[in-house]
């Protein structure tokens, strides 16, 4: 897909994330492939947050705040009462942040995907909780500092590697899941546009850069999101039909990538060095 | 298009949590410290700053060349960096308004 | 009509197959599930197209009940105890968001310390979650009550979710004759769901959103005046089925004998019986006791019970202790009223109420009167 293939309604406009952020693309993006036919679920979290503020809704489609622990299975609630009014032709997709999946959320979306629940769940991933002022989540990459992780003189940021969510969901047998980053949107729309078209539990983790957790320009959301894929911390992977593939890494520099981003800035030279790509990615 | 709507003037609180989809009382132009400036020979009509604008606030214009809706841009630049062609510049909103 | 011989759970279970849900999200938990296997059975064998789904914790169990409920259909959940404290943080939101939702609830004790058996003790630690509550006393009326939870909770003035309450194992498992309607005429006493708070391709809608202060007053105080409306439906829904079915209930309250009492027992659920078949002896013995039982506890009908209770000295017997307080639900009536002077608390964790403890509450309410707590 491109551009011009989008629809040109703005589904998610109005809201009030911060300037540069990279959710809210993800959010934008998604529905401007999926349509009128979306409807949105979205848990607490950075989204909601900005989107859902009576009176300032900023959703055009059918849109609701799920339990921040029950994103999956609302969806599958959603689900099941669209299918018994005799519904058609929609999608029940979810923007849930790296908490509200990979921690608090894990568990509904587990079921859902036992069921094999016709849904599309969309984890943006902006690597920490940062709707509550960035705290350390699963998905937070080794190093890292957030505000539950703060160097001090015996710690040096996040000590705990990145959960690698894309791998739980594959072993689970989900027929479809992709890791995606708003560096390629391209990229993105083609896989989420893929994924609505397939039957059964659908999951899209995109790389969703923060300037205000993260520590840098608001210009550099898109840029930051390219970066990650280009030096290998952030692959994008994708499982189909039982078939894994991977675009590999396009030769960026993970310390200048690293070094672009405040929350990496009290780390040596020599502690970049030592970081594996695995932990920051999570991957076995 | 559908896209949510700015509103104005008084509404009726709804029983329960539910209400008219995108439905808006306030603008986000307050945010801007800085506005996008198109250099509209530059621009190629690409759409590229349209893709990625976190706010939905560029559009194409009839002429093939893209508008900002000031209304809502919050100036974060991202569309300066996707232009292929240089075609955006951020201002400052006080030389920008003169 | 059929006159089955079944248990309090087997009776629910077919109100809620008369009452078609089309959606059912349910967790299995002691004493709650005869009612999940019944309606699996029922959705097995093809009497009824529901989709049940098989969740994975009582927090989805709720979860999934609110989404199916914001599509515009009419869903059914059930559980109890531990389960309905871990979908605690969905009770509010079923509620607020104004998703009539119908939930049994199996009274059972809460840990710690451990145990399976009835008490009142979960559904009374969530009196202020915003939903309705009703207790069953014997079978047949957990089924009426399953018919009347969805038309009451639908009602259009109303829009509350329901949760009637069953006596673990000593309603939910004991086995009485009760009469089965035929389906014709539930159809005829329950209409088909509409709601205007749903998903809707042509209209739609932004749902359960954030409302800051001074917005968030007005759906809060809407809430309170929905449940205080709830009375109205729950009367209306009452003489409509005495019309249909033939049997007649009696609205929040059911009084017995309390005209002329002197003392009047306060109870709540299966033991009300017992309460009343005591009462009935006391008075040939010469002593006028009356029983007072709360259908509805939410909402709470505060007037009524004063009314009622009037110029006589009246006991509570409820099945909970909220340690550090006492019995909620004399905390409750005595907000209303001076009458309640004792506060009975027994049953805890499943013990058996016998005839002679509850002759024993009205004899203290009768001899003793400056005695608070009983503890049976």
């Amino acid at each position: 897909m491109n551009a011009r293939e989008l629809s040109k309604n703005e589904y998610f406009f109005g809201h009030k994330a911060c300037a540069g952020c990279g959710g809210s693309l993800a959010v934008r993006i998604a529905l401007k492939v999926l349509g009128d036919r979306a409807v949105a679920v979205l848990p607490a979290g950075c989204m909601s947050a900005v989107g859902f503020n009576f009176p300032q809704l900023a959703f055009a489609n059918n849109a609701i705040i799920s339990t921040f622990a029950g994103t999956a299975s609302m969806m599958t609630g959603i689900l099941a009462g669209l299918n018994a009014r005799g519904e058609k032709d929609f999608t029940v997709v979810s923007f849930a942040g790296d908490g509200g999946t990979a921690d608090i959320g894990i568990q509904a979306l587990s079921g859902a995907i036992d069921r094999n629940d016709d849904i599309l769940y969309i984890c943006y991933d902006n690597e920490a909780y940062m709707n509550t002022g960035i705290q350390k989540s699963s998905l937070t990459p080794y190093g890292a500092r957030t505000t539950t992780t703060p160097p001090g003189t015996v710690s040096r940021g996040n000590e705990f590697r990145k959960k690698d969510m894309f791998e739980i969901v594959r072993a689970q047998g989900i027929p479809y899941a992709a890791t995606a980053s708003i560096g390629y949107l391209t990229d993105y729309m083609n896989k989420v546009k893929k994924a609505s078209e397939i039957r059964g539990t659908k999951y899209i983790h995109v790389l969703a850069p923060c300037p205000t957790g993260w520590g840098y320009d608001t210009a550099d959301t898109v840029d930051i999101a390219k970066a990650a894929v280009d030096c290998g911390v952030w692959p994008l992977r994708e499982f189909e039909n039982g078939v894994y593939t991977e675009t590999p890494a396009r030769g960026g520099d993970k310390t200048e990538y690293l070094r672009r981003q405040t929350r990496f800035s009290h780390l040596t030279d020599d502690e970049i060095a030592q970081i594996k790509d695995n932990e920051y990615n999570g991957r076995k | 298009m559908l896209k949510p709507t700015l509103h104005s003037g008084e509404f009726t609180y709804p029983e329960g949590t539910y209400f008219e989809a995108g439905y808006l009382t306030q603008k986000n132009a307050g945010w801007r410290t800085m506005r996008p400036v198109l250099d509209d020979a530059a621009c190629i009509g690409c759409l590229q700053c349209y893709l990625h604008c976190p706010d939905g606030t560029i559009f194409e214009t009839e002429d093939g060349k893209i508008g900002f809706d000031l209304d809502f841009c919050k100036g974060c630049g991202i569309c300066v960096k996707a232009c292929p062609k240089g075609a955006i510049a951020m201002k400052p909103e006080r030389e920008a308004g003169q | 009509m059929s006159v089955q011989f079944i248990s309090g759970n087997d009776a629910f279970a077919l109100g809620v197959l008369l009452a078609k849900p089309a959606v059912i999200s349910a967790y299995p938990i002691t004493p709650q599930t005869v009612v999940v296997e019944r309606l699996s059975e029922y959705v097995a064998d093809g009497l009824l197209a529901a989709n049940f789904i098989h969740v994975e914790s009582e927090h989805s169990a709720l979860s999934c009940a609110i989404g199916a409920s914001a599509a515009g259909v009419r869903t059914f959940t059930a559980t109890s105890s531990q389960g309905l404290l871990y979908m605690a943080e969905c009770l509010p939101y079923a509620a607020g968001g104004r998703f009539p939702i119908v939930m049994m609830n199996a009274n059972r004790a809460l840990a710690l310390p451990w145990n399976i058996y009835g008490d009142q003790s979960d559904s009374l630690s969530q009196l202020s979650c915003g939903w309705i509550q009703a207790y069953a006393e014997n079978a047949q009326e957990a089924l009426d009550l399953a018919l009347m939870a969805f038309r009451i909770a639908e009602d259009a003035r109303v829009s509350v979710p329901f949760m009637v309450n069953l006596d673990g194992f000593h309603l939910t498992h004991t086995y009485e004759p009760v009469d089965v309607p035929e389906q014709e005429l539930a159809d005829k006493f329950l209409p088909e769901f509409q709601t205007d708070n749903k998903i809707d391709f042509d209209k739609p809608v932004n749902m359960a959103f954030s409302a800051g202060p001074g917005h968030n007053k007005q759906f809060r105080i809407a809430h309170h005046n929905a449940m205080l409306r709830a009375f109205d439906a729950i009367a209306e829904a009452e003489k409509d089925f005495a019309d249909i079915f033939g049997r007649k209930y009696t609205g929040a309250l059911d009084a017995y004998r309390t005209d002329d009492a002197d003392f009047v027992l306060v109870t709540l659920g299966s033991v009300s019986g017992l309460a009343r078949s005591v009462a009935d002896e006391l008075r040939e013995e010469g002593i006028r006791a009356g029983v007072l039982r709360l259908r509805y506890i939410r909402p709470f009908p505060g007037k009524e019970i004063a009314a009622i209770l009037n110029g006589k000295r009246a006991a509570v017997l409820e099945k909970d202790l909220a340690a550090g307080r006492g019995g909620a639900v004399f905390t409750e009536v005595a907000s209303v009223t001076a009458a309640a002077t004792l506060s009975a608390i027994g049953g805890l964790g499943g013990e058996d109420i016998p005839a002679a403890a509850i002759r024993g509450i009205f004899k203290t309410l009768a001899d003793e009167p400056e005695t608070e707590v009983l503890y049976l």
